[in-house]
């Protein structure tokens, strides 16, 4: 028996929910507008919300006086690469961690989620040194080398997971079958482990994009990704809010659209699994 | 049955993941420890020599450290209190039948994928800025005193900011676990003449316990390290006023080049850090079994 819902009560929920979503979701909306903004409108007061000269310069000046791409590529480089090379060392260990457990498995795991309870400066100063002495300060690499280290335990545990959802009994029966190793491997084991693995990859690419710590203190102009470059805002001169919100909406925007889809995926990441 | 020889391969896949988080965790942190003990400054090399505990003395007596550890407990505990009260609400809102919820969801989720540096230099600017903020104008058309909100209460402004992002994400995870609540629970409690509140009370509070403690426990481990906020709207000041213990450790160590006082440091915010996380990695143990 559904619960009857009166219209009345319906409405006022839908009314009060839209509008604390629009609250929550008004620091973007705004940033995003001010984009289109002449620098004299996006301070004005009282503030233009709609109607206002739309311009598209904003966008053009930022490319003009900085080399925006090329911090955009970085950020691609930086969380594309960490993302796969985690990946490339994490699916064996997670594959036979979920599918040949042994007595340790279960040790093991939580020694690797311990690792990353242990705070970024604690670290900081010898990352730092030992950068500094093999030259791998402000260079893409080394920012690589750091986040897929970072974010090595949540991609291990995150596919460990899925892959133990995956029925060990299939394996079995594809085995009985006559099917070969390679067989097995290619349209059995890959088919049911692409999703867990693309969902793993969505995830860890929004965290390495958007990770503030290791890429402000070991890049400073040649390999800085977004993050830093937008942090290059913050001791501005003259008017800069619609610049500012133009290098801001393009850094935000592929990001915010990937996050979208993958919200179920985050939880499981995020909470090692804890919350489904 | 796992043969000999597919135990012995299984080892060899989970073999690179180990031995490298071995070394990122381990050598590191051994380097960190052994440069807390010796007087170490970047600035006058050559000059490193052992000094036993003299570096925690010195950070453990300095009042940036007193004020640095408040501030991070004021700032996890505020943004903890703002994102699971706030989540909790939220995720019951959206948990009603509502008109447009795929989009309510989406439009709530939304400042988690923000990154820091543009969620505070936002807020910073368009914001709190004392002259051509939204606050400030807001404030003029009541007729007040626009407030210059990072100056007079900088610590408070980042709790904001910070709560800002991490709500969403209190409320996605708490809105997960109520929609894998039974529903025929739910209905034979209605049936039972339980009323609104006590279904809250017995049914949805309890089921919410657990989620809500790994959001409590998961936001304190991101937490405690809060660091580009803090970089880019108020640079820790005025003073000591918003510098928590991760800024403390980076301006000691990279603006100071104080590599045994910034160590000492290190090794106090891990040992808080694990403090937590010993309390987290039972929770998630849990689900292993």
């Amino acid at each position: 028996m559904a619960r009857t819902v009166t219209p009345a009560r319906k409405l006022t929920f839908t009314i009060l929910a839209w509008g604390i979503a629009g609250l929550i979701f008004f620091p973007i909306l705004w940033t995003v507008l001010t984009s289109f903004k002449t620098e004299a409108d996006a301070i004005a007061s009282p503030p233009k919300f709609l109607f206002f000269d739309w311009t598209l310069e904003n966008y053009a000046t930022v490319q003009e006086r900085s080399p925006y791409v090329r911090h955009f590529l970085n950020s691609i480089a930086i969380a594309l690469g960490s993302t796969l090379l985690g990946l490339a060392v994490a699916v064996p260990a997670a594959w036979s961690m979920a599918f040949q457990p042994a007595r340790r498995t279960r040790d093991v795991l939580m020694w690797m989620l311990s690792t990353k309870m242990m705070p970024a400066v604690g670290v900081l100063i010898p990352i730092y040194l030992l950068f500094r002495d093999l030259g791998l300060l402000d260079t893409r690499s080394g920012v690589i080398v750091v986040l897929m280290l970072m974010n090595l335990p949540i991609i291990v545990w995150m596919l460990y997971t899925y892959f133990r959802e995956i029925p060990g009994e299939i394996l079995e029966a594809a085995r009985m079958d006559g099917a070969s190793l390679w067989n097995e491997i290619r349209h059995v084991l890959l088919p049911m482990a692409l999703p867990g693995i693309a969902s793993t990859m969505l995830l860890n690419i929004i965290l390495a994009w958007n990770e503030a710590f290791w890429t402000l203190n070991l890049t400073t102009s040649k390999a800085a990704p977004l993050t830093a470059f937008i942090a290059s805002y913050s001791s501005p001169e003259g008017l800069f809010y619609a610049k500012l919100s133009a290098a801001s909406t393009m850094a935000i925007a592929p990001i915010l659209i990937m996050g979208w889809f993958s919200q179920k995926q985050l939880v499981r990441g995020l909470t090692f699994g804890a919350v489904k | 049955m796992a043969t000999r020889h597919q135990r012995g391969l299984a080892r060899l896949m989970v073999a690179p993941s180990v031995l490298l988080l071995l070394g990122w965790m381990i050598v590191p942190l051994a380097m960190t420890l052994w440069f807390s003990f010796q007087s170490y400054n970047l600035l006058s090399p050559g000059t490193e020599q052992f000094i036993g505990l003299m570096n925690y003395r010195f950070f453990l007596s300095d009042p940036a450290f007193w004020a640095a550890l408040t501030n991070t407990l004021l700032l996890v505990g505020g943004v903890l209190v703002i994102t699971v009260g706030g989540g909790v609400l939220l995720a019951l809102l959206i948990d009603q039948p509502i008109w447009g919820q795929g989009i309510v969801r989406i439009l709530v989720i939304a400042p988690f994928f923000i990154m820091p540096t543009v969620s505070a230099l936002v807020w910073k600017n368009m914001f709190l800025n004392p002259v051509n903020g939204l606050f400030a104008w807001l404030a003029k058309l009541v007729g007040a005193q626009p407030v210059d909100f990072l100056a007079q209460y900088p610590l408070a402004s980042i709790i904001g900011i910070v709560a800002w992002q991490w709500l969403p994400f209190a409320t996605l995870i708490l809105l997960t676990a109520l929609q894998s609540l039974d529903s025929e629970q739910l209905e034979a409690a209605e049936m039972d003449g339980a009323g609104a509140w006590a279904k809250f009370t017995h049914l949805t509070l309890p089921h919410l316990a657990r989620p809500i403690t790994v959001v409590v426990l998961i936001e304190t481990i991101f937490l405690l390290s809060v660091f580009a906020e803090i970089l880019v709207t108020t640079n820790g000041g005025p003073g000591y006023q918003s510098t928590n213990l991760t800024y403390l450790v980076y301006s000691l160590a990279l603006l100071q080049f104080d590599v045994g006082g910034a160590s000492a440091g290190g090794i106090v915010a891990v040992i808080l850090a694990n403090i937590v996380a010993i309390f987290l990695m039972r929770m998630i143990g849990r689900t292993l079994d």
